[in-house]
């Protein structure tokens, strides 16, 4: 969920509203002559306030930009979970933020490798390049592709569009996905609009993204709805990991589960089914 | 002397108010006394009228005089011109020493300050005071004292005679010229005349004062022309645009919405959530939306409400248009939707002494199943200050707080863990309005409070997946957060009283002072 970091009554206790992680914007949503206002609360706010579990992520002002290296020190200082780049183009990019997260690391006696890093992939050659941009860095552990400044046209709303989008999110997806990082989907911009919201991130859902950015909680119930396994999808693979694991004790690699042919392909997924049915509080099972 | 929520009540208080320190909920339960009666003059002679030219001159027809009571009601809200009408008159006459018996005031009344400086006001009697008025009191303007009543303790105070009042100012919408009022029709449209009904009956004198007048009959008539001494017609009696204000917009706000949804939850997972089951809800954001949320579930049970209770808004009356409730029993309508549904055939007018008094044989509040209330704090002990904010300063009103917290089987009070910088989840309120016995359930952004005495709702909530804590742990969330409030410092001077609606002594409030630090 994307706060601005300037707002001391956005960033008090967000975590209420239950996102899992929480994006403190020093870019956008803080004017040019805030910035220093903005890190000031930042720090602050990472320093004081117990976020309850809720991970925090910063996104940094662009690389073009004389205020992302201050972001990074304060970010770190403050204790962070993680630094989100924004317009990331190349692994160049990582690299360089990478060095001011160790630095910054060193200076504040974090611990080092402690501060992750996110890339917000917003162009199109930042598109090309997603899968060097995902093994830039150990840290990285997460991309987002903004489809609204993939197909910025005067005359496209970006959640309008969504067939043009569709072609290089899928891709997108493919290349983070190789790579073993997870890939969030960009924002939805229309609050009034809930139905548009749900349709978009049932069709990211499907498209394998990991997560949904979100500007307001009210956006949370419908994400994490969509995001938790149904109880079908639960009963069925606490028995395929089950049955997966009784069979290769008996020496059967292949057999069929309702119906289903599965094999050991399927033991991952349904594991990840599981654990993420317990990160959503709906399996209470012994898995 | 120590009464049943801690509070110490001085002797003198006690002493100057002949009052009793409270005592618990039910320490009056089949209490017997004789009701007082008003005077009457009677009117035989039909030649008569009773349509008076002024203010002015229906004063001096009352025979207003330094030290008498006067009263009025709120039902047209911010936008009532009738108080500061008539108390203008009277101060302009040079009376001093009056006591003002408002069912309330608001911040439309910041002009009786310059009358509470001079002395025509001495004295207060209201649910409570908002803006310049309460300020003043906090302030130690007022010579005596404020008393703060809940609506059905200021009916009790009626009945009973503690307070006589001489002249009762009834602001009606319509009226006709020998003192039928509705509070339906004309330029000032308020709905209901609910807090005036009482006043009509135990006041020594009244005046009902108009901005329409209309042929005789005025049919049916919510205050009844023999009850009535005299009529006024002036040009406005209010601003019709804050009398009765469009509709709410539904709340946004997740802070809100999340803790309706945790209310709605709450509520159909109590035993009381069945088919017939009767409700009141408040005007707060939160509160509308748990109407709003209730409505949903009620139509996916099939599970009708046999009757709600209010201060209404257009989610109740929505109810009413839906065939979801059967009657709706109305004291004050917060919105156009409201005032429109009064004309509805199920909806139902009822007095302040119907809703809510607990001297009568029976009120409404207590066969209430359900009520969602708000309150500025909770404290560990369930007790609710709805009345003095946390610089001490007097700031709201009971209105009908403790008497549906006491009518209803579960009463549950709705109020973010944090107001601002302050926790409202403390171990001791400010100032106690509504004692902890009569509050079942605290529910805050951060988690539901069940009052340790409602062992049966803690049994019925026992697989609900709601964020359950004690109120204990939800005031240490609030410190961890803000810190723990140091106390407000008072001055020495008790400038009000909060009564119990039993007429016993809930709490005082004294002078603010400025806060002093200890180094």
């Amino acid at each position: 969920m994307f706060l601005n970091a300037q707002k001391p009554g956005l960033i008090k206790d967000p975590y209420i509203y239950k996102p899992d992680s929480i994006m403190l914007d020093m870019e956008d949503a803080v004017a040019e002559n805030q910035k220093d206002a903005a890190r000031f609360s930042l720090y602050h706010a990472l320093k004081t306030i117990n976020y309850r579990g809720c991970e925090r992520v910063v996104r940094i002002n662009g690389l073009d930009t004389p205020y992302w290296k201050e972001d990074i020190r304060c970010a770190v200082a403050g204790g962070c979970d993680a630094i989100r780049i924004p317009k990331t183009e190349s692994a160049q990019d990582v690299k360089v933020v990478e060095a001011e997260v160790v630095q910054a690391e060193k200076d504040f006696g974090r611990e080092e490798g402690s501060v992750l890093i996110m890339a917000a992939i917003e162009s199109a050659r930042g598109v090309m390049r997603a899968l060097d941009i995902c093994e830039s860095s150990e840290r990285l552990f997460r991309n987002c592709p903004f489809r609204w400044r993939l197909h910025q046209r005067p005359s496209d709303t970006h959640y309008r569009n969504w067939n043009r989008a569709h072609g290089s999110k899928t891709e997108h997806g493919d290349r983070s996905t190789s790579a073993g990082v997870q890939c969030f989907d960009t924002v939805y911009t229309d609050l009034d609009d809930m139905d548009g919201f749900r349709q978009d991130v049932e069709n990211i859902h499907l498209m394998g993204f990991d997560g949904k950015s979100i500007i307001n909680p009210r956006q949370i119930n419908i994400v994490h709805e969509i995001f938790t396994p149904k109880q079908k999808d639960i009963i069925f693979a606490e028995k395929v990991v089950r049955e997966i694991d009784t069979k290769k004790a008996q020496g059967i690699g292949v057999f069929t589960v309702d119906g289903k042919m599965i094999d050991i392909a399927f033991y991952d997924g349904a594991k990840r089914t599981i654990e993420l049915a317990k990160a959503s509080g709906v399996y209470k099972g012994d898995l | 002397m120590i009464n049943a929520v801690g509070r110490d009540i001085p002797e003198e208080i006690l002493k100057a108010t002949g009052k009793e320190v409270f005592q618990g909920v039910h320490h009056f339960d089949g209490h017997v006394y004789k009701k007082h009666g008003p005077e009457v003059e009677c009117v035989i002679n039909s030649n008569g009228s009773k349509m008076v030219d002024s203010i002015h001159d229906v004063l001096v027809k009352c025979g207003i005089k330094d030290g008498m009571t006067v009263s009025f009601h709120h039902h047209f809200r911010e936008g009532d011109y009738v108080v500061n009408m008539v108390m203008k008159e009277i101060h302009d006459m040079g009376i001093k020493d009056i006591t003002i018996c408002a069912s309330s005031l608001g911040k439309a009344h910041d002009p009786l300050v310059e009358y509470i400086e001079d002395g025509t006001i001495t004295n207060i009697q209201s649910s409570g005071v908002r803006g310049k008025i309460g300020e003043a009191i906090s302030n130690g303007r007022l010579k005596g004292l404020a008393i703060m009543r809940s609506h059905g303790g200021r009916v009790r105070a009626l009945v009973t005679g503690e307070t006589q009042i001489d002249i009762a100012f009834i602001g009606t919408p319509t009226c006709d010229e020998y003192g039928n009022c509705r509070g339906i029709g004309g330029k000032s449209d308020c709905g209901v005349l609910s807090y005036a009904m009482s006043d009509a009956f135990h006041a020594n004198k009244v005046v009902a004062i108009t901005d329409c007048m209309v042929p005789f009959p005025n049919f049916p008539a919510h205050i009844s022309m023999t009850k009535v001494d005299y009529v006024v017609e002036v040009d406005q009696i209010g601003d019709p645009k804050k009398i009765a204000t469009g509709a709410a917009k539904p709340t946004t706000d997740m802070r809100k919405l999340m803790m309706a949804d945790y209310c709605t939850q709450f509520v159909v997972n109590t035993p009381y959530f069945k088919d017939g089951f009767s409700y009141q809800t408040g005007v707060g954001g939160a509160s509308i939306a748990s109407t709003i949320s209730l409505a949903k579930v009620m139509k996916e049970r099939n599970i009708r409400m046999r009757f709600g209770v209010g201060g209404l808004t257009k989610p109740m009356c929505d109810l009413l248009i839906n065939g979801q409730v059967d009657a709706l029993l109305d004291t004050q309508d917060f919105d156009l939707a409201a005032v429109e549904s009064v004309k509805d055939l199920h909806h139902f007018r009822i007095s302040a002494g119907e809703y809510a008094n607990p001297f009568n044989k029976g009120a409404v509040v207590n066969k209430l199943d359900f009520v969602i209330l708000a309150a500025l704090e909770v404290d560990v002990h369930f007790n609710c200050n709805v009345v003095v904010d946390s610089n001490g300063m007097i700031t709201g009103a009971q209105g009908g707080h403790p008497d549906t917290a006491a009518g209803a089987k579960c009463a549950i009070v709705i109020a973010p863990l944090l107001q601002g910088r302050t926790p409202a989840i403390c171990t001791d309120v400010t100032t106690v309005t509504t004692p902890g016995e009569s509050v079942d359930v605290v529910i805050t952004d951060y988690g539901i409070a069940i009052n340790p005495k409602r062992q049966d709702l803690i049994e019925a909530m026992k697989d609900v997946d709601l964020p359950f804590k004690t109120i204990e742990e939800l005031r240490d969330i609030a410190y961890s957060i803000a810190g723990e409030p140091q106390k407000v410092q008072f001055g020495d001077r008790v400038v009000g009283v909060i009564e119990s609606r039993d007429g016993t002594i809930m709490d005082v409030v004294r002078q603010i002072k400025p806060f002093e630090f200890d180094d």
